[in-house]
């Protein structure tokens, strides 16, 4: 099995596998990162949404070969302690359902936001209709979007 | 006060107080690090913790463990079950710490999560368990300073002397405490004294979420547990003959392949109906795992007819004329009063098959050895779990264990528990712990569906535009829609109301809000044409049959309060300013009995590009006392999303045994731009015990969209998904 070195959050990992493996089955089978989640493997509903050199994409449709050498940011590294503008919002607006979705939400709005600090309710749909949550907490979301914008 | 016997639960909060010291949990260092997130500022983590009851374990720094007894699927119990237990004990909320319990049917009852119950039936017991322990502090405190306990207050976990100076906190006199014995009765506070009741206390795993922790059945982990998959075969119908086993055992990756079979002798409703023989792999890489799955050449035999979506239409259309009835009821001669009567309307409305689309695949952890099985994972009725894999294995139950992890949404998809028998069935094949992981595809093929339904309503106006006749005949696949007893039955004259089933190979189950999710789309938009048939505002007519329900009802009784149902609609009418319109806003009104909870909803959207753009919806909802405001906000403002959306967007289709859709590029979801930009949400003030909010607010959302859809249109739309039948134009363009 190949050998492939990752940036993940500021570390260095090593890891053997398939070259076409999904980064998100690394992140969750081999590093333990698992704040990134499986939801439909086709780039549909945006749970495995991280950061690649700043920029979200969906960690189920990169493969480990096209990863290396690059910056990956997962939920788990977004800020040393949880305080990252949107998370804060998140739980200002305390949008959470049951949850599963909302890591790949956050990283998604995370670096939106960074594009468009000052987004219109237009953008904002725009930007995070990839990013499914069946519980229904859209609405919230799009108040913590604004709320995180502020802050 | 009220006063409380304790007697029901004396047994099991002794059986725990015996158990003192040891601690409930079992101690999984994974599961344990489940605890709410609540970072512990002002007290210091103990070193010793007394288990006062089922439900309470206090530590000697005076740090409250609440155990929260049922699965939490993102109904917002593990935050707002603990409150209840929290309020009576009278403990600050700053120093509880929420753990979730595990499956133990002699500590706790009804430990499941479904029809919106989870509350409503412990609301009692969490009470009581808190008024318990606080009562047990009191008296150890007591006994201390040779006093009565009615010389002692407490106040957030400390407890003070009357007349004097001394005071004792929580922590310090819990070691004390244990040996107490339970008490014949307690009293439970004044509804006006609860502290914690009614505040907006924010969700205990909020900071977990949103930094990623290992929460949810799939980030569960055990050292040495193995990976598994299972391939169903592709059509309702068919069975698996046999596959390439050789081929795929010696890919990469793969450890073991093979047919695990879980039929159980006299299966129970949670078990599964449709693939009980499933090929399973197992290995170490979920995704070599995945590459071993679409390397599989199986051989599959049909062993029942293969439906298509065809031949349901044709099923429903045939049950709706000549299919068995089950429920029924019939007041005075519905067929009389229609051929008097100076209007009839008659309507047929249909919606078909879907899936749950939890946003976390269906997955559990086994590990089965000869004597035991230790089960792990998302599922909302743990009990039946237990039953059903002590069947499977034959085993005992006391040597089936069964822990829950929070979970990636159920809506009724999770208290089917087949996923954990095959868990089960793969690790006694393999003599190993194993965490089995549905892919989406699996997921969506392998449902529990929400039926396919369709019903008929006819309703009779006389010339003064009474309604003097109403039917409905709903039928179902396999389940009629029908409830027989509700709105508008005990309102009209001549009533009658028929469930009829229908058969399918296709399994099906509850999906939030079974049947009503349907019916109230459907007899919400029929009566809105039939009060515009009567020339009547929507809202007048309808509190026009509740006035009649209250005042001289019909038939020997009906299912619902209609006080409670008007006084949702009147605070609805009030907070929308019904009879306000605004040029371009496109109005519709609903509203709906279920789970014990009224519900008035009323929407507004515009049409842009000939999509419906949701601008606002008020919702007006008495479920009793509301436990937490912002928590029972969002679970209306959820079902409204989930009511539309799925109204809007999702269907299942068939052909030959073979759903059509299997991930979201081809089952729509409804999307954040498709989402009303707003909701407002509204409670009655009363103080009748709670009732359940995670389903309630779905089925009001259907009828309301599709009313106001009418004004916007013109059209009547009758079938969903509403999207692919709207041929949208605004009314002004089309005359």
């Amino acid at each position: 099995m190949p050998t492939f070195n990752l940036k993940i959050n500021n570390k260095k990992h090593t890891v053997d596998t398939d070259a076409d493996t999904p980064l998100l089955w690394v992140l969750r089978d081999e590093i333990n990162l698992v704040g990134t989640k499986y939801g439909c493997g086709i780039g549909q509903c945006g749970a495995c949404t991280i950061h690649v050199d700043g920029s979200a994409m969906r960690s189920c449709l990169l493969q480990v070969s096209q990863a290396e050498g690059k910056n990956i940011t997962t939920i788990e590294g977004l800020s040393e302690e949880g305080d990252h503008p949107v998370q804060k919002a998140w739980l200002e607006h305390d949008v959470p359902q049951c949850g599963y979705c909302q890591s790949g939400q956050i990283m998604n709005a995370a670096a939106f936001l960074k594009e468009n600090p000052n987004p219109t309710d237009e953008d904002i749909e725009t930007a995070m209709d990839g990013n499914i949550c069946r519980c229904g907490t859209y609405t919230r979301i799009k108040k913590a979007i604004k709320t995180a914008s502020k802050l | 006060m009220t006063k409380i016997k304790t007697q029901y639960n004396r047994r099991s909060f002794l059986k725990v107080s015996a158990a003192a010291g040891g601690g409930m949990l079992i101690g999984f260092s994974w599961l344990t690090g489940c605890t709410s997130d609540k970072k512990m500022d002002k007290i210091a983590v103990p070193n010793e913790w007394f288990d006062i009851n089922g439900y309470i374990k206090i530590g000697d720094t005076g740090l409250v463990t609440i155990y929260s007894p049922n699965p939490e699927i993102g109904q917002n119990v593990r935050t707002s079950m603990p409150m209840i237990v929290a309020d009576e004990l009278d403990v600050d909320w700053e120093n509880v710490v929420v753990e979730q319990a595990p499956l133990n049917t002699g500590f706790y009852q009804n430990q499941f999560a479904g029809g919106s119950l989870s509350i409503k039936l412990s609301w009692n017991a969490l009470r009581m368990a808190g008024a318990t322990g606080r009562r047990m502090l009191l008296e150890a405190a007591a006994k201390e300073w040779q006093l009565n306990v009615s010389d002692l207050s407490v106040e957030k976990g400390i407890i003070k002397e009357k007349n004097g100076e001394r005071t004792v906190s929580y922590g310090e006199i819990a070691s004390k405490a244990v040996g107490i014995e339970i008490p014949e009765e307690v009293e439970l506070k004044e509804i006006s004294d609860f502290k914690l009741i009614g505040t907006s206390i924010k969700n205990v795993d909020g900071k977990k979420i949103v930094t990623g922790e290992p929460l949810f059945g799939l980030d569960f982990h055990r050292e040495g547990m193995k990976l598994a998959m299972i391939q169903h075969p592709p059509a309702f119908g068919m069975k698996i003959k046999d596959f390439n086993e050789a081929e795929i055992k010696a890919m990469p990756g793969i450890d073991d392949a093979f047919i695990i079979d879980t039929t159980i002798e006299e299966p129970d409703w949670c078990d599964e109906k449709g693939f009980l023989q499933l090929i399973a792999i197992v290995g170490d890489s979920t995704w070599q795992l995945m590459k071993a799955k679409k390397a599989i050449k199986a051989n599959w035999e049909t062993i029942r007819p293969l439906e298509s979506s065809e031949s349901h239409l044709a099923n429903l259309e045939q049950a709706l004329l000549s299919g068995k009835v089950g429920q029924s009821r019939r007041d005075g001669n519905p067929e009389a009063a229609f051929k008097k009567a100076a209007k009839v309307i008659e309507r047929t409305y249909s919606s078909p098959f879907m899936a749950h689309n939890t946003m976390e695949p269906m997955n559990f952890f086994a590990n089965v050895t000869d004597s035991s099985a230790e089960l792990i994972g998302p599922v909302q009725t743990p009990e039946a779990l237990e039953k059903s894999v002590s069947k499977l294995l034959n085993l005992d139950l006391e040597n089936v264990t069964v822990n829950m992890t929070r979970m990636g949404g159920g809506f009724g998809r999770r208290l089917y528990v087949h996923f954990g028998v095959e868990a089960a069935a793969i690790s006694k094949r393999i003599g190993a712990p194993v965490k089995l992981i549905y892919s989406r595809e699996d997921d969506m093929t392998q449902g529990t569906y929400r039926p396919a339904y369709r019903s008929t309503y006819k309703a009779g106006l006389d010339e003064n535009n009474n309604l003097i006749a109403f039917t409905v005949r709903g039928a179902g696949l396999p389940e009629g829609p029908v409830f027989p007893n509700r709105f508008p039955a005990g309102s009209v004259d001549n009533y009658a109301a028929e469930q009829i089933s229908g058969e399918t190979n296709i399994t099906t189950g509850a999906w939030r809000a079974p049947r009503s999710h349907f019916t109230a789309g459907a007899e919400q938009a029929f009566l809105d044409e039939v009060a515009e048939l009567a020339g009547k505002d929507p809202i007048d007519f309808r509190l026009e049959l509740f006035n009649r329900a209250i005042s001289n009802p019909v038939g020997d009784e009906y299912e619902y309060d209609a006080e409670r149902y008007a006084g949702v609609l009147k605070l609805v009418k009030e907070k929308c300013n019904w009879g306000e319109t605004k040029p371009g806003v496109y109005r519709g009104v609903a509203a709906y009995f279920c789970h014990s909870s009224y519900v008035a909803e009323v929407v507004d959207l515009v049409l842009e590009n000939g999509q419906p753009k949701i601008k606002n919806v008020w919702c007006a909802v008495d479920c009793g006392i509301v436990v937490n405001p912002d928590g029972a906000k969002h679970q209306i403002e959820g079902g409204v999303i989930d009511g539309i959306g799925h109204a809007m967007y999702s269907q299942l289709t068939f052909d030959n045994g073979v759903p059509n859709q299997m991930n979201f590029d081809t089952y729509q979801m409804i999307r954040h731009s498709q989402a009303p930009e707003n909701i407002e949400v509204f409670f009655i003030e009363n103080e009748i015990a709670p009732t359940g909010l995670g389903e309630p607010g779905l089925p009001p959302a259907v009828g309301a969209l599709a009313n106001a859809l009418y004004q916007a249109t013109g059209k009547r739309i009758t079938e969903q998904p509403f999207s692919l039948n709207m041929n949208v134009g605004e009314k002004q363009l089309l005359g």
